[in-house]
């Protein structure tokens, strides 16, 4: 954990090299789900509410999600950056030290532009949070924090499996994008309001019903009992990452046995 | 120390067809040819030495390398380095090596050299105290104290290298591979590169095995070359050997006071002539330098000769035409 730290510092030097590209970055990825916003407004805007739901709850959905991708992105970057290493030959370097591949993957970069679009998504959970009334209890606050932090997880367990195919196919497979993308849009909105199948897909395979649609009843007072479940789903949902540690551990021998 | 015993490495390559045809079919059906990069090779290194590792393109030198450094880990054989098969205890094993790839950087990018340093002491866990002694002997050796405050993108190729061979041994490491380390730099960078791994191999007696394609390098460093290609083992001896036993030629350039005709002598080749002037081949195996004098003496007026060894290069070129590499 120390040398994340080291890496974080050494690479955050590195960016301050350019600071004019890195604020605008910053100012960019602020306004890239800006847009996206204004489109969730102008929805509800028209519509009033879907399937029950009120557009402050759906804002806060929204905010956890695009928090979770942006921290994702910023500090998992080095495993959705992976083909890039892979082609240079450097993951050969990280074999070469004393370190497991895992950690050095993770701080081999860092997107610090992502903070612009932390920022507004943070700015969207402080208008959403303010707008609605929940009972603050500690418990309810510990729940959101582990809502953001399970997204992470998930975030970079997509990454590592995406980042092991690369021990394949060498290229990076724009599918993973399907899911990390494609994942977090579905997910800005609560997932009941789609199809069956779709709702199972995102809670059971890849769980990012657990970041926000279900402690989210809890938040809001939805559930029907079962309190104790419903703060652990994002604890729960967090476990994803394991079996993608696995997977990226089998690839790492397949390379070391093929070397291609 | 380091000893490697049948050591076997065979990749599947895909095959390449020409045509879009082709490449379409490659989409959905792939052929694959086996290609053989190492054939059975076992050698021993004891403690420090410097060793060549020669061979040309596409031999196997760098699969030979990322076995020995624990990357890759082979079909057959058994390689044992300070006690630890490199591919099993990767990591408790890398921290007694260090690796340099000539043609990939190891330093961060945008941010100075010693920042590099710095982190990599993190990485390999050196104590505070054994990294200032060493990096204060590596920043004097290798004449770092201008260029280690800069970022890594300002400097020179040959003030990079220096710093990339720093770097691969702030942890004091026993083994140091160098593969290509003096690629694209020029003489005098080459020269402080040399100069600066003999300094490291007899003072701290690191043990180093050097890959490169400028012959100069081992002459420069190695006393033992091993020569290999296309996966196999041709040569494992002193340089010094290796030259007796291909490089008997020699030749004898002679200028003499002026003659019409062109100089004929038994066993000598010639390989230009002038009126003033010729240059012979010899073949030292079959005739001896001195005989080839005596009739030079008879047939001209000496005004001067030099006899030289065949280069290194020259004899290495030979050997990859014997051997059909």
């Amino acid at each position: 954990m120390k040398l994340y730290f080291k890496y974080l510092q050494i690479l955050f030097k590195s960016q301050m090299q350019y600071r004019t590209s890195f604020w605008l970055l910053t100012v960019g990825q602020f306004f890239i789900p800006f847009a996206v916003f204004a489109g969730l407004y102008l929805l509800f805007e028209r519509f009033g509410q879907i399937k029950g739901w009120q557009f402050f709850e759906v804002a806060l959905c929204f905010a956890v999600i695009h928090m979770s991708f942006s921290l994702s992105e910023c500090f998992a970057r080095g495993f959705d950056m992976f083909s890039s290493l892979v082609v240079r030959g450097d993951f050969d370097r990280i074999l070469v030290r004393p370190r497991s591949t895992f950690i050095q993957v993770l701080g081999s970069k860092f997107e610090f532009t992502k903070a612009g679009r932390l920022l507004q998504s943070a700015l969207v959970l402080i208008w959403a949070l303010s707008n609605l009334p929940i009972d603050w209890t500690l418990i309810k606050a510990i729940t959101l924090v582990l809502m953001v932090t399970s997204g992470v997880f998930i975030f970079t367990g997509i990454y590592i499996l995406a980042a092991t195919m690369c021990f394949w196919t060498v290229q990076g497979l724009e599918v993973a994008n399907i899911f990390t993308d494609g994942g977090r849009e579905i997910a800005q909105y609560p997932l009941n309001i789609y199809q069956k199948w779709v709702t199972r897909f995102f809670t059971f395979v890849i769980p990012f019903g657990t970041v926000n649609y279900l402690p989210l009843l809890y938040l809001l007072g939805k559930n029907n009992g079962d309190d104790l479940l419903y703060i652990l789903t994002p604890v729960l949902g967090s476990i994803f990452v394991l079996p993608c540690l696995l997977v990226w551990q089998m690839g790492v021998r397949h390379y070391r046995s093929t070397g291609s | 120390m380091i000893q490697l015993k049948g050591i076997s490495k065979s990749y599947k390559v895909a095959k390449r067809q020409t045509g879009l045809r082709q490449a379409a079919k490659a989409l959905f059906r792939q052929e694959h040819t086996i290609v053989e990069a190492l054939k059975d090779i076992s050698f021993t290194i004891n403690p420090g030495e410097i060793v060549g590792y020669i061979g040309p393109n596409g031999a196997g030198k760098s699969t030979t390398i990322k076995i020995m450094s624990g990357i890759l880990v082979p079909d057959t054989g058994t390689c044992t380095i300070m006690g630890y098969t490199p591919w099993k205890d990767r990591t408790k094993y890398v921290k007694n090596i260090g690796v340099v790839f000539g043609q990939r950087s190891q330093l961060w990018w945008d941010v100075p050299v010693i920042d590099s340093f710095e982190l990599l002491k993190d990485i390999y866990k050196v104590p505070q105290q054994e990294y200032k002694t060493t990096t204060d002997l590596l920043i004097e050796t290798l004449e770092l104290q201008e260029i280690i405050y800069s970022p890594v993108r300002q400097l020179s190729l040959g003030q990079r290298m220096r710093c990339e061979i720093a770097a691969s041994l702030i942890h004091n490491p026993n083994i140091l591979f160098l593969d290509e380390p003096t690629i694209g730099l020029d003489a005098v960078s080459k020269i402080a590169v040399r100069q600066f791994i003999k300094t490291i191999n007899q003072e701290k007696g690191v043990t180093v095995i050097l890959t490169t394609h400028d012959m100069n390098d081992i002459e420069a460093l190695a006393e033992r070359v091993i020569l290999i290609g296309k996966g196999s083992l041709l040569y494992d001896g002193q340089l010094g050997e290796l030259r007796k036993r291909f490089g008997t030629k020699k030749i004898i350039t002679a200028e003499y006071k002026q003659r019409a005709n062109p100089i004929q002598i038994p066993g000598a080749s010639v390989l230009s002539w002038s009126p003033e002037r010729a240059v012979l081949s010899v073949d030292t195996a079959n005739f001896k330098t001195s005989d080839i004098i005596t009739h030079l003496t008879t047939q001209v007026e000496l005004v001067d000769v030099t006899i030289e060894t065949q280069p290194i290069e020259d004899i290495i070129v030979q050997l990859y035409k014997e051997y059909q590499i």
